[in-house]
């Protein structure tokens, strides 16, 4: 009896003294929600299923890039464990998930949800409770606005700027183009042609004569193709996503129309629209990019190019290699592993958005010259793109790399 | 007076893809006395059939022959297996069968295939018109849907298996009487429409790519088509996807612009269906909606 009390009263020691301990441990670290010595959980949602399920598949890298960083030992000990859930694009099962993400799973932070709509519906709930909001899955221009959004980051280079680039490059190669524009409509098209009629300035009027919306639902765009032709452009800006944008190449070269053809860089997959339009049809197209495209022969004997293979054979093996969000999904969370490795033993979520808030380094599959760079005012990762035409079967770079501020 | 003429014959190509699916639409109906949500999703399943043969090293007519007879199998199978059950459910629960199917059946095309673009190859996309105001393939799609048409009016007018298909949907009860197989009747009328459905397919892919959201767009137009020339005449379906497709385009670019061109499409659908539910080539001639 007397021994089973001292093994008690040892217990009991023992316990206060591991929690001693472990206050002592903590106070060298600082853990917000769904944070501990082994684990960091993030959340986001993905159209997994729905009309936008095509661009599920940067959702599917996403995971598989976690897969690796924690088959290695996860960051700074931690295994980053991605909570992804179908929201099926439809913007109020995105604020239903995040609800859940937040109050039941408690995630440090949101990481990369898909779709405009979808951000613009969860921001601010996400900003109203102080949880990061992180490089959002959408290039519209609204999620770059850190005064009123302070838990807001995008990533890619968004849509205004991007139309800014091929504006400039209109004014400084042929002056007195008459353009024709194609155009979404809906917030992707809408952001594109603000940037580029901001991009031309005062000539904008002069120099755009004719402007032809669609709807992504109408099944052929060849009654805008037509009217674009006969209004005598000699310049067409195709801001369509891949379908309409692979139908509209092929038109225009099947009704001999011979433009200068500018196509947006979500657009611009030689496997996802390039080859199915058909290689001789897109001779000389315009666009721009930030990332490495692992199709295009000139990074055949990269190095970074080579991992990101060996990371698609081992851990995405059902991916397709040439659809280009699975190096949009890989690049981004290789940047949130850099975050989060920045933030050290301090993951609260004030600190990850003093870190996220403070970087500047490059990422292999971005293009060479290009950087990931924010300051507390500027809340663009990547500002800077680079043009470039289809030349034979693949994107050749000119021009350097540009500004798109 | 050229980009009239322009519009006017893009008009004709995309009316030419709206009446090939809206002839199966008519199919179905005639036989089975419903609308089928599903026609388009099942048409896309068809073509991805097509796509693999091709690719797989097929010449493309026997793709072409192979897919169809693989739909028509398919088609009857689904009548069996899913609607035989529901012979004599309410209205509402086949439709309810019809939107599921319709989300089955693209789910299981990505699934399988995935979501990128595929070219789907045409045999007259080649074929010189001497004109770039319509390609080889429009011509062609053309061609295809009024043989079709031919087709359908010779079998349900001058054999008498068409005529016991009539009699099932029209008169179930009669047909029963005089020895018809009502239920084999309703599978066969599946089977057809799920063939017709995939020849459509295989006719829209090459203009608007092969995804497995190839047909959503599609359909809509197909149901003002089917419904604009009467849903009940296979004749009335062709022309009113002509009537549609010309209509949506010169409305389009002269009149309210390319925003309302959707909105345009439906409503057809509601004027139709409120001054003239039987359309244009229904059972009852009529002057205009």
């Amino acid at each position: 009896m007397r021994q089973g009390y001292a093994a008690q009263a040892m217990t009991v020691a023992a316990l206060v003294a591991a929690m001693f301990v472990q206050t002592v441990a903590a106070a060298d670290k600082k853990y917000g929600p769904g944070v501990t010595d082994t684990e960091i959980k993030i959340g986001q949602t993905m159209p997994y299923s729905g009309p936008a399920s095509s661009l599920s598949v940067s959702g599917t890298a996403e995971q598989a890039y976690f897969a690796m960083v924690n088959a290695e030992g996860g960051v700074n000990g931690r295994k980053v464990n991605l909570i992804s859930l179908d929201d099926g694009y439809s913007p109020p099962r995105t604020v239903e998930q995040t609800r859940k993400l937040v109050e039941s799973d408690n995630v440090l932070l949101i990481f990369q949800p898909l779709g405009t709509a979808a951000n613009a519906a969860i921001q601010k709930y996400l900003n109203a409770k102080g949880i990061p909001h992180l490089f959002v899955g959408t290039g519209a221009t609204r999620f770059n606005d850190p005064k009123h959004f302070p838990w807001t980051m995008g990533w890619s280079p968004n849509l205004a700027a991007e139309g800014k680039v091929y504006a400039r490059h209109i004014l400084a190669s042929k002056p007195d183009a008459k353009i024709g524009i194609l155009w979404q409509n809906d917030d992707l098209g809408k952001d594109y042609l603000a940037g580029f009629k901001e991009g031309l300035g005062d000539k904008a009027a002069a120099m755009i004569v004719r402007e032809a919306s669609f709807e992504t639902s109408e099944p052929t765009i060849d009654s805008q193709i037509l009217a674009l032709k006969s209004s005598g452009a000699d310049v067409l800006f195709n801001i369509a996503t891949p379908k309409a944008a692979a139908q509209a190449m092929r038109k225009v070269h099947e009704t001999g129309w011979k433009p200068v053809q500018f196509v947006i860089y979500s657009s611009s997959s030689i496997a996802a629209v390039m080859q199915p339009t058909g290689i001789d049809k897109v001779q000389g197209v315009i666009s721009a990019t930030y990332l490495k495209d692992p199709n295009d022969p000139a990074w055949q004997n990269d190095p970074a190019t080579q991992k990101w293979r060996e990371w698609m054979a081992r851990y995405n093996p059902k991916g397709d290699p040439r659809d280009f969000l699975n190096v949009y999904g890989y690049t981004v969370s290789q940047l949130l592993v850099r975050v989060l490795a920045q933030c050290g033993d301090d993951l609260s979520r004030e600190n990850v958005m003093r870190q996220v808030t403070n970087l500047d380094f490059d990422l292999p599959m971005l293009l060479p010259g290009i950087r990931v760079k924010t300051s507390p005012t500027d809340f663009r990762p990547i500002k800077q793109m680079q043009l470039q035409r289809f030349e034979g079967e693949r994107w050749v770079p000119f021009g350097g790399i540009v500004d798109g501020g | 007076m050229d980009i009239l003429l322009q519009q006017i014959i893009s008009g004709l190509a995309s009316g030419a893809i709206y009446a090939s699916v809206a002839l199966a639409l008519v199919m179905i109906y005639n036989t089975t006395g419903h609308i089928n949500f599903a026609q388009g999703e099942m048409a896309m399943f068809s073509t991805y059939i097509a796509w693999a043969l091709v690719t797989a090293g097929l010449p493309y007519w026997l793709a072409f022959v192979l897919t169809v007879a693989v739909s028509f199998a398919g088609g009857v199978l689904i009548e069996r297996v899913v609607l035989r059950p529901l012979h004599n459910a309410p209205v509402m629960a086949i439709i309810v069968v019809f939107i599921g199917m319709l989300l089955a059946f693209n789910a299981l095309a990505g699934w399988i295939w995935g979501f990128l673009l595929k070219e789907f190859p045409s045999p007259a996309r080649a074929v010189a018109t001497g004109t770039p105001l319509f390609g080889g393939h429009d011509l062609f799609i053309l061609i295809v849907t009024l043989a079709e048409l031919v087709l359908l009016f010779l079998f349900f007018r001058h054999t008498s298996l068409g005529l016991a298909m009539r009699a099932a949907a029209q008169n179930p009860a009669s047909a029963r009487l005089v020895g018809v197989r009502v239920g084999w009747m309703l599978a066969l009328g599946w089977g057809m429409a799920a063939a017709i459905g995939a020849v459509a397919g295989m006719l829209v892919a090459p203009i608007v790519f092969l995804d497995p959201n190839m047909m959503a767009g599609i359909l809509l137009y197909a149901f003002a088509a089917a419904l604009l020339g009467g849903i009940t005449s296979p004749g009335g379906a062709v022309a009113g996807g002509l009537i549609v497709g010309v209509m949506e385009n010169l409305v389009g670019t002269f009149v309210i612009g390319n925003e309302l061109k959707l909105t345009f499409a439906l409503a057809i659908v509601i004027c139709v269906l409120i001054f003239k539910p039987s359309g244009l080539f229904g059972k009852v001639m009529v002057k205009r909606v």
